[in-house]
């Protein structure tokens, strides 16, 4: 048993090194204090160690701890993306002025998020339906503190507030859900429970019944952690009120973490070894539980409200919060149609999303660091005056619609031809291409205020060298994925295996 | 009325011989408290307690799946962590509220609402 764990202790090291770099940056901030640069070099250093130590394990196909985590390479896809946001986030929290002019050091900020990396990269491993539930409150903890750091702001403090409440909440159904899966199979493991769960299907009666209600309540955890409707309701209001970095980190990286997890749930627990072989790369979920429309419903649920509602906001930052929800939407029409081509779609798009969305969130934060206003009626007629980050924004705001020649438009396209390849979904995709319409019309907005509406003020914004070879470095793999993606296709395609399927 | 009586002779001779039943019957009743005070009451505190009791009720589902049903120790090694974790998220849940306290002078969270829907 012990050397079992010793054996294994190497593969974890990307979570090793990062749990490491959290207690240094503690360290080192007693020691210097009220430096915000030095924790931030060691986070940046940690996370560059950890990213690194990830790709090391590219190729392994195994789980560790007796079946708790998984190192495949989905995993170590989902690693690196998080690990690669949150380099992004720590960069953009260096210049953020909402965290900075605060007397307060930056140690603690860095160390938590750590914290919430660790957390998330645990979600995209974990294998065991306590592994997730640690994993899952490890990074929720971690927000919390993280979306009320602010503390003197009120908005930050109510942030933190209701995302405690709404997560505690749907981490207790989750965990109801859970212990009334593990009755029925009488194990956490994922593999062992796939295994039990065709008898206790076939056994009828309650058992199908109780089935049904442990998995939809789990859905509440995931469902909570993407933002799907209806588990949503945090979402605007954490994303308005936290600090923005924050915002943009938990909009890409918390919704990759819980995507992970979902997948790995869904297809490891559900999928019907005996009917895996027959349509290519797609698989089938057990009799007696269509998971296909519970998250169907989901997901035309999720972009619908998502997108209607964003046409209301005035907020910059809620506006954004209502895409992200929009997002998942989108997202979840690949995990409905349950093949690998559907799962690449989603790790393709996600990849996408981590530039286009960390840069709009980027682009608004710089702009309110300047005019102190997030509002999109403090937007008209700020193009002339900010012509590089406002263009930026431009291209994020269309590459977030779907529109060519951007990545984002090449995600969808992924997205959408997954759904129709397989039969029986082209409606679920004419409902993704009809929110799509919707999308345009709320950005377009914010587009039409920048640039075609006019203000008194002409007094232009400037950005520092750092600020704009940041935008910059955003701006450029939006543009070059929307033409050049072969490659990174191809590394999606590469990175849908997941352990215990075949 | 011998109906009643009888149902309740069942209910009698059923109630001392403590079996799974027993425990689910609990769980899913403090499940269902829980739910009911995170729904109707709007003090954050008495949310949090809500919140408490839904999941102490999948921790009675565990240690009493994991006991009645023969099955290995995953379900009370489980409980534990999730007690560790139920009382760190209480750490932090109250301290979010204390902050909230001195900043609205109320924990009331209808009350609190600078951010609007």
């Amino acid at each position: 048993m012990a050397e079992q764990i010793l054996n294994d202790l190497p593969r974890l090291l990307p979570e090793v090194t990062l749990t490491a770099t959290m207690l240094l940056v503690i360290i080192v901030d007693l020691l210097t204090k009220r430096s915000a640069v030095i924790p931030a070099m060691i986070a940046l250093l940690g996370l560059a160690a950890s990213g690194a130590l990830a790709i090391g394990q590219w190729g392994v196909h195994t789980t560790v701890f007796s079946g708790m985590l998984a190192v495949d390479p989905f995993a170590v896809f989902f690693k690196l993306l998080i690990a690669g946001c949150a380099v992004l986030v720590v960069l953009f929290s260096l210049g953020s002025s909402e965290l900075n002019n605060r007397e307060r050091p930056l140690g603690e900020y860095f160390a938590l998020l750590m914290g919430l990396t660790l957390g998330m990269m645990l979600m995209a491993g974990a294998n065991n339906l306590l592994m997730m539930y640690l994993a899952l409150e490890l990074s929720s903890i971690s927000s919390y503190i993280l979306a009320g750091y602010t503390r003197e702001a009120a908005d930050s403090s109510e942030a933190s507030l209701k995302y405690v409440i709404y997560g505690a909440f749907s981490s207790g159904l989750m965990l109801y859900g859970i212990s009334i899966l593990y009755g029925l199979t009488g194990s956490l493991d994922l593999a062992v429970i796939n295994q039990t769960l065709p008898s206790v299907v076939a056994g009828g009666g309650t058992a199908v019944y109780a089935l049904a209600i442990a998995g939809i309540l789990a859905c509440a955890g995931f469902g909570y952690k993407i933002s799907a409707v209806p588990f949503h309701f945090w979402t605007p209001d954490v994303y308005e009120g936290a600090p923005i970095t924050i915002t943009a980190f938990l909009s890409v990286a918390s919704k990759a973490g819980g995507f992970a997890m979902l997948i790995r749930f869904l297809k490891v627990t559900f999928i019907d070894p005996a009917a895996v072989a027959i349509p290519a790369g797609a698989w089938a979920t057990l009799q007696g539980f269509d998971w296909h429309y519970i998250i169907a419903a989901l997901a035309v649920m999720t972009m619908t409200v998502g997108n209607v509602v964003a046409i209301w906001q005035t907020n910059m930052k809620r506006l954004l919060a209502y895409s992200s929800i929009a997002h998942a939407g989108y997202l979840l029409m690949g995990v409905v149609v349950m093949s690998n081509e559907g799962l690449a779609a989603i790790m393709l798009y996600f990849v996408i999303y981590l530039f286009m969305n960390l840069g709009a969130f980027y682009v608004v934060m710089l702009i309110a660091n300047r005019t102190g206003s997030e509002d999109i009626e403090d937007y008209r007629g700020i193009g002339p005056r900010a012509p590089f980050v406002t263009v930026s924004l431009s291209i994020f705001l269309i590459s977030l619609t779907g529109l060519p020649p951007t990545a984002g438009f090449i995600g969808k396209l992924y997205l959408f031809a997954a759904v129709l390849n397989t039969q029986g979904w082209v409606w679920l995709a004419v409902v993704g291409a009809l929110n799509s319409v919707i999308a345009l019309y709320y950005y377009a907005r914010v587009l039409k205020n920048m640039y075609l509406e006019k203000s008194e003020l002409t007094a232009p914004l400037t950005f520092s060298r750092p600020q704009r070879a940041l935008v910059l470095l955003l701006v450029a793999p939006v543009l070059l994925l929307g033409i050049y993606f072969a490659p990174l296709a191809q590394l999606a395609q590469a990175s849908v295996k997941i352990f215990g399927t075949p | 009325m011998g109906a009643l009586e009888h149902v309740w002779g069942e209910f009698a001779s059923w109630l001392p011989h403590v079996q799974l039943a027993h425990f689910l019957i609990v769980s899913a009743l403090l499940f269902a408290f829980g739910l009911y005070a995170i729904i109707t009451r709007r003090n954050a505190i008495l949310l949090l307690m809500g919140v408490e009791l839904v999941l102490n009720a999948a921790n009675l589902n565990l240690v009493a799946f994991s006991h009645y049903k023969m099955l290995s120790l995953d379900g009370q090694a489980a409980a534990i962590f999730v007690i560790i974790l139920a009382a760190a998220e209480a750490a932090i849940a109250l301290a979010i509220v204390l902050n909230i306290f001195h900043r609205f002078q109320t924990v009331n969270v209808d009350e609190i609402s600078s951010l609007k829907e």
